[in-house]
């Protein structure tokens, strides 16, 4: 007699095994199906716009425009997305070390960046830390700003990543004479990134995202460029959709890599 | 090998772990026996340079052991530990626990390593799992990898946290049987172990250490067979029953 019956047939597109994964062309049919109606949702809501009146032509006329904005945000992300991990690495290791005032500065700059918005961060930075800097270049600004505002939060998920291994994988680090650096190179970081890649795909994208604050310190970067093309043309949804396509094209290719790594870091333990 | 501790003493936060040990013996292969939380585990790891005593000296062939970050990493590179747990990388093959260390900490080139991984494999009839990862191995197979790493970049000195602690009686019996043999090729070692049995086959010196301290400390099988206090004793009772 069997007890537990799995979906069959008709239902098998629709139901998840009670057991073990579900069959890929299943899941991205459903996949399909999802997307569609949320497509359907947006188009019935637009159409719903009844006293609104397309028109792309003006817009269409700025394509130049939006590619350079586009282009420009695709570099001020590559970029922090470079740093801000270099920083998150050194806010996450900094607070595990032995020496207290390398510690207690990586805490009060990962508090302090969090619990500050962006906006202000930005403000003051630009206007007020950067010149007295010397620092003018509105792209190398724009990169520290987005870079020291993901570390820290990038910094946060790395140390859970890392605090996340063991204390009998160090051990064995240590015994088998691994010093501190080789320990973190071979041990730890390999073990942690499994649990590190999916959350900080979320950070990646949420640093590509919060580039459009930059805007507000004329960095013409994508929002900029397209909030420029708006008043310049007097449309909205012509030149927010497009800019809304735009980060999604530069996120989307993210959460595809991370699903990826998370692949091949998966192993049983 | 000549192993000798003096007035060691640890404490963890309120609870002294070790009060005062000192042993001098000379032995190819010591155990140490003795009741759960008798500080076995903690002199063990002291003695493998992965814990500093709150004072105390060790010293080990005639040489004193100097507890600063360098020296003791020296030390660790010169002895092989074996945990309870394993302690094997789960992100690496059987045979990468056993190169990675060989190429980053001795220096071997990825050739010469992976000669002499396959070499110590082999001879742990362990050949057939090189490429698994732990989670795919016994737990039998796993001890018996990780002995293999610590064997690897032939250590003068072996270091066994009860070996067999986490393993049914069947993997105790193979690990227990590659220790047996690998005393006989000569390997000096160091035994932590519940298996009395076995410490009386194999160990030419026994040390005894309950509540913090060396209780005794005999020669040979003297200590399992003849043993002098009363707790070493009613230990020995207790443990043998069934």
């Amino acid at each position: 007699m069997t007890i537990v019956t799995e979906p069959r047939g008709l239902r098998a597109w629709w139901f998840a095994p009670r057991r073990g994964p579900v069959p890929g062309r299943v899941f991205a049919f459903q996949i399909v199906l999802a997307v569609l109606l949320v497509t359907g949702l947006l188009v019935a809501v637009f159409t719903g716009l009844a006293h609104y009146r397309w028109n792309w032509e003006p817009v269409w006329g700025y394509r130049e425009k939006f590619a350079r904005g586009w282009l420009m945000t695709v570099g001020l992300a590559s970029a922090s997305l470079v740093l801000s991990t270099g920083i998150g690495f050194l806010a996450a290791v900094s607070q595990r070390a032995r020496l207290l005032p390398v510690r207690a500065l990586g805490t009060v700059y990962v508090e302090l960046v969090r619990s500050t918005p962006l906006l202000v961060q930005s403000l003051v930075l630009y206007f007020g830390v950067f010149p007295v800097l010397g620092l003018s270049s509105p792209f190398l600004s724009g990169v520290l700003i987005l870079s020291l505002f993901a570390g820290a939060y990038i910094g946060e998920v790395m140390r859970a990543g890392i605090e996340g291994v063991g204390t009998s994988q160090r051990e064995a680090a240590a015994a088998v004479g691994f010093t501190t650096a080789q320990m973190y190179r071979h041990v730890i970081l390999p073990q942690a990134l499994r649990h590190i890649v999916p959350p900080l795909a979320g950070q990646f994208a949420s640093l590509i995202k919060d580039s459009s604050i930059l805007s507000v310190i004329a960095i013409r970067e994508f929002t900029l460029s397209v909030t420029e093309v708006r008043s310049l043309t007097y449309s909205a949804f012509e030149a927010y959709l497009p800019l809304a396509l735009g980060y999604f094209l530069m996120t989307f290719p993210i959460s595809l890599w991370a699903r990826r790594l998370e692949q091949r870091f998966r192993y049983e333990t | 090998m000549r192993l000798e501790a003096r007035d060691l003493v640890k404490s963890f936060g309120s609870t002294r772990v070790l009060a005062g040990v000192s042993f001098a013996v000379d032995a190819e292969c010591l155990a140490i026996v003795g009741p759960s939380g008798g500080g076995k585990s903690t002199l063990l790891r002291i003695l493998a340079g992965l814990e500093y005593p709150d004072s105390g000296e060790v010293r080990i062939a005639e040489e004193r052991l100097a507890f600063n970050d360098a020296a003791l990493l020296r030390h660790r590179r010169s002895v092989g530990m074996v945990f309870q747990a394993f302690n094997l990388f789960p992100h690496l093959t059987a045979r990468r626990n056993i190169t990675l260390p060989l190429e980053v900490v001795h220096g071997l080139s990825a050739d010469e390593a992976h000669l002499r991984a396959e070499e110590v494999l082999a001879r742990f009839d362990l050949a057939a799992h090189a490429g698994r990862r732990p989670a795919e191995l016994s737990g039998g197979q796993r001890q018996r990898v990780a002995i293999a790493r610590a064997v690897s970049f032939r250590p003068r000195l072996l270091l066994f946290d009860e070996p067999t602690s986490a393993l049914d009686p069947e993997m105790t019996g193979e690990v227990l049987d590659l220790i047996g043999e690998l005393r006989k090729e000569g390997a000096r070692i160091v035994l932590v172990t519940h298996e009395i049995g076995f410490a009386r086959e194999v160990a030419d010196h026994a040390l005894f250490l309950a509540e913090a301290r060396v209780v005794e400390s005999a020669p040979g099988r003297q200590l399992f067979d003849a043993p002098v206090s009363g707790e070493c004793r009613k230990f020995l009772k207790r443990v043998l029953r069934y």
